[in-house]
């Protein structure tokens, strides 16, 4: 029984040894593949680079706007698209005027560049979004409302 | 929102169609004297106020004035919301159409533009599984694109065949007039424009190129340009025998 015991013990361990051996090798492998976009703290953990938007402030404090940006969007879409509501600061193309990273020629770069700052942290995050297969994903210089 | 402190500028063009507005949107208020106060009216949706059915936008157009061959209006179309581009135009998305005709006793010709006719009974909202044709409390019928999942059972329904689909991956669309693959689309009245209290882009097209065969108005407003001519002239819906009570009217057909 005793035998028993300690055979299972050793299985235990030397698999758990293995598995950390395995989460270490995937890290690594994650900071490689991403290095335009994350930025390493202690050398070990990747975080997003997320690029600096213009001006000081954005229209909402920045821990409000880590974890509800998109109740923001989703609420003014909604009342955009069915009462006609345009503010003009909370708005997707607002979003875009600020934080649109300049690419080579400082021309804007799109969703399809992986510095697009959505993709900075979405990629990061592992979440897809959609928003840019109708959206125009770099600003245009076009006025909103068409002018 | 920042509404109630500052008082927006106003153009005439705004206050001309929006003037039934006035005291109805405090949008801003400017003052004069001690104790005395002027309403401003502005720009509504900006201030963060909802459409409301007071309005109904529509539009007129007058067969006699519009010219066979002239497509000024779906070029204008064409080009604020990028619907051409693709080099393959018969899959293009349409908006509006030149359609033309002929009496064939008396060779009398005819030419009309022909979109969605922003009906008040809809047959593509009653449709739509999931909401997403829909009308606008003002009278304008739109796509809401979030949720359009590309049954194209509104084509179906539609008898103007005014709506279209969108087919491939598009990129660069107008910032103000978003579209993408696997969802229907039709003419939004240039809804980004009318919101900011200006004229669709047909419209705007149509008079830069000196037919002015088409007016655009709020036809609950019985002072607003198209009421009187509504008003004073006989005007007809297409297919008016469907009872669908089109925002779009035709006159001299």
């Amino acid at each position: 029984m005793v035998r028993w015991l300690l055979a299972l013990t050793m299985i235990g361990v030397l698999s758990a040894a293995a598995l950390v051996t395995v989460a270490q090798a995937t890290d690594s492998q994650t900071v490689n593949s991403q290095t335009v976009n994350t930025q390493t703290v202690n050398s070990r953990v990747p975080i997003p680079f997320v690029p600096k938007g213009k001006g000081d402030v954005c229209v909402r404090d920045v821990a409000f706007m880590r974890a509800n940006h998109m109740e923001l969007l989703l609420h003014q879409r909604d009342a955009t698209v069915h009462q006609g509501v345009r503010p003009k600061e909370s708005r997707l193309n607002a979003c875009l005027d600020c934080h649109a990273v300049a690419g080579k020629g400082g021309k804007p770069v799109s969703y399809k560049d992986p510095k697009h700052f959505c993709r900075a942290c979405h990629d990061y995050a592992a979440v897809s979004i959609d928003c840019f297969a109708c959206h125009n994903s770099a600003p245009t210089g076009a006025e909103v409302a068409g002018q | 929102m920042n509404n109630g402190t500052k008082a927006p500028a106003c153009d005439k063009a705004v206050s001309g169609r929006r003037g039934f507005l006035a005291g109805l949107v405090g949008a801003g208020v400017l003052s004069l004297a001690p104790g005395v106060t002027l309403y401003r009216f502005a720009e509504a949706n900006e201030a963060g106020a909802a459409v409301t059915s007071k309005v109904r936008w529509g539009m007129l157009i007058d067969a006699s004035k519009c010219t066979p061959g002239c497509t000024e209006c779906v070029t204008a179309c064409n080009d604020e919301h990028g619907l051409s581009g693709t080099g393959r135009p018969k899959t293009d998305a349409q908006w509006i159409r030149k359609v033309d005709g002929k009496n064939k006793k008396t060779g009398k010709q005819w030419s009309l533009p022909v979109m969605c006719q922003h009906c008040a009974e809809p047959p593509c909202v009653d449709v739509c599984p999931t909401g997403a044709s829909f009308k606008r409390a003002d009278g304008i019928v739109l796509v809401d694109k979030h949720t359009c999942i590309g049954c194209r059972y509104c084509m179906m329904a539609c008898p103007y065949k005014a709506r279209s689909f969108v087919h491939e991956d598009l990129e660069n669309q107008k910032p103000y007039s978003p579209r993408g693959k696997g969802t229907v689309e039709s003419c939004t009245l240039c809804v980004h424009r009318v919101d900011a209290g200006r004229r669709p882009a047909c419209v705007d097209a149509c008079e830069a190129a000196g037919h002015g065969a088409m007016i655009f108005g709020d036809i609950n407003d019985p002072d607003s340009a198209i009421s009187k001519r509504l008003a004073a002239y006989p005007s007809m819906a297409i297919r008016a025998d469907l009872g669908l009570d089109p925002g779009v009217r035709y006159q001299g057909i």
